[in-house]
């Protein structure tokens, strides 16, 4: 894929698996395939939107990029480094540089922190500021996510969903990462409160110059947000494509069932719209069918998808596919 | 459904119509023969909702044996045939199996199966497909329309997914802060908002099939604390772009806007020039 300049974060062949073990001697009887063979990369300032349904691996993807797994194999070149192959102080280093924003805002705050210690712990953690300028600058995230600083001294409970979120991701930005991975930081808060953070997110890409990794289920959302759409299905991808073109041109026919269950809000519209359901549920990833992963569901499937796996095709235009039709 | 426990709910006023009969002065006996037969509920999530220590034959049967008085045999077979209907496959064998070995999509289709069982005339469906992925979502909400049409249930869908909406309502209701803010037919209340919110609510959503925004927009502010909410104000009115002096101190009534449209807004006739400026 894209190896010119200005690529900020290039996965190569990741594989992620976690294997399954039973009986009393705890013995691995087969492996969770969560990613297989993945690759893509993100250009700096750009925003790489990666969808697919639950258990498809695309947190997985994400925490593995931040090694907050120890991968199975592949590389994760942060600009130009090899992620996979630091350790210790190195890799903690690197992470100053790399933040994640939690899905659910409920959980991924300490209930017994104040506000001002969550978002300010990242600070002390590396050494960034200490004493009365690490005041100011908890103040300084805190406007940032167009929260007040006086209410630096409350507790999470005493916030909202959405404010709780913009304390998640003030915490993100308080080590001035370049790279951040949002999993699915808008899908547990209301419609009106989600386009809130939708465009408190977008402004801060622009203000701070960083890079996101979009993970959601919500194609709509991703859509908006993003630059370019990874598909993602049963640990690998299935179509790459920049966001204007996964509407109008979506080539996958998985991409092509996943955007015609979702609704559009206009009756008129949503009532011209080709309907394609997709049946049964997402296989198991510890035994993923052979050939193409989606064959099973993918009503136009023939020999050739159920026997070879298909491999990611560049169809032009940043457009890629993986499927044999 | 008469579902909120006293104390602390009280239901203070009002009538709730359901057959002709006033569903707030009928006898606890009464309702319990109407909750669960005539009217059903599909819960949000299925997960808690199902109790997880017995089957579903047992969960499934016993609406069945309670108000139509078949005995536990016929109960299980009527019980395997209703999940066949909501497309559990291998239904009879599948039946002994307990919630924890379904799948989210196939407990909601559980939870369809149990509201469907005893052929309710409506059925009140609480966000059910806000748990789910989207995929799973469709074929739900497909299995919940197919079902309509052929037993002429009548659905109450509450969500607040404007995409659902759009695809399945017949006509909608928009409720803010404990009031009804709107209601009308569907095609109406999103080519032809009357009430600010409404609009709001509608263009918060990003869409699909539309060349991508710079920027979407956003309603500020946050829903109000209802404890604290004066009863002499438009519960809106903090967040509206159209707000008056008048909306903070008198509090708009439901008025008839259009055939079969109603909308709670003193300035419900200058709305339109918000869905322009979009």
């Amino acid at each position: 894929m894209a190896t010119n300049d200005g690529v900020l974060v290039d996965v190569k062949e990741l594989r992620m698996y976690f294997p399954v073990v039973a009986g009393v001697m705890r013995t691995k009887v087969a492996d969770v395939k969560a990613v297989d063979n993945v690759s893509f990369s993100i250009k700096r300032g750009e925003t790489l939107g990666l969808v697919g349904e639950s258990g498809c691996g695309k947190t997985t993807t994400g925490r593995a990029i931040l090694q907050l797994y120890k991968i199975t194999t592949g590389e994760v070149l942060f600009e130009g480094a090899d992620l996979t192959k630091m350790k210790g102080e190195q890799l903690r280093r690197m992470r100053r540089n790399m933040q994640l924003i939690f899905q659910d805002p409920y959980a991924s705050l300490d209930p017994r922190m104040t506000a001002g210690d969550i978002v300010g712990e990242p600070l002390l953690v590396h050494n960034l500021a200490g004493g009365q300028n690490y005041r100011e600058q908890v103040g300084e995230l805190l406007r940032m996510v167009e929260l007040e600083q006086r209410m630096a001294v409350r507790y999470p409970h005493e916030f909202s969903g959405g404010q709780r979120q913009r304390l998640g991701i003030a915490r993100a930005l308080a080590v001035r990462p370049k790279f951040i991975v949002c999993d699915e930081p808008v899908s547990a808060l209301d419609v009106s409160i989600q386009a809130q953070i939708i465009k408190l997110l977008m402004r801060l890409k622009d203000e701070m110059n960083l890079t996101y990794l979009f993970i959601a289920h919500d194609l709509s959302v991703v859509r908006h947000i993003s630059d370019r759409v990874a598909v993602m299905y049963l640990g690998k991808i299935m179509e790459i494509t920049r966001s204007d073109e996964i509407y109008s041109n979506p080539l996958h026919p998985y991409t092509q069932a996943l955007l015609s269950a979702v609704p559009i809000p206009s009756p008129q519209v949503d009532r011209q719209r080709k309907r394609i359901l997709l049946t049964g549920d997402v296989p198991s990833p510890v035994n993923p069918p052979r050939g193409c992963h989606f064959h099973p569901r993918c009503h136009l499937a023939t020999a050739a998808c159920r026997e070879q796996e298909p491999e990611l095709k560049d169809v032009g235009g940043e457009h890629w596919v993986s499927c044999h039709r | 459904m008469r579902l909120i426990p006293y104390p602390p709910g009280i239901i203070v006023g009002g009538e709730v119509n359901f057959d002709g009969k006033d569903l707030l002065k009928v006898s606890e006996e009464e309702i319990r023969h109407i909750r669960g037969n005539r009217i059903a509920m599909i819960f949000q999530e299925p997960t808690t909702s199902l109790n997880p220590v017995l089957t579903v034959s047992r969960q499934l049967s016993e609406a069945l044996e309670l108000h139509r008085g078949i005995d536990s045999k016929a109960a299980t077979d009527e019980a395997a045939k209703l999940l066949k209907l909501v497309g559990i496959p291998d239904s009879e064998r599948r039946i002994n199996d307990y919630p924890h070995q379904f799948s989210g999509g196939m407990q909601q289709r559980i939870m369809i199966a149990m509201a469907l069982s005893c052929n309710p005339a409506l059925l009140i469906a609480d966000e059910p497909t806000t748990s789910v992925d989207v995929t799973v979502q469709a074929q739900l909400l497909e299995v919940i329309n197919n079902l309509r049409t052929q037993f002429g249930t009548a659905v109450i869908i509450i969500t607040h997914n404007l995409g659902v909406v759009a695809r399945y309502a017949d006509s909608v209701n928009v409720m803010y802060a404990g009031r009804l803010m709107e209601s009308g037919p569907t095609d109406v209340i999103y080519n032809d908002p009357k009430q600010p919110y409404t609009v709001g609510l509608i263009a918060s959503v990003p869409r699909l099939d539309l060349p991508r925004q710079k920027n979407l927009s956003v309603i500020d502010g946050l829903p109000p604390n209802l404890a604290r909410l004066p009863k002499t104000m438009c519960p809106f009115s903090p967040r509206c772009k159209l707000a008056v002096a008048k909306c903070k101190e008198q509090r708009p009534e439901l008025e008839v806007v259009g055939k079969d449209h109603l909308a709670a807004c003193f300035r419900s006739s200058e709305v339109g020039q918000l869905v322009e400026a979009r």
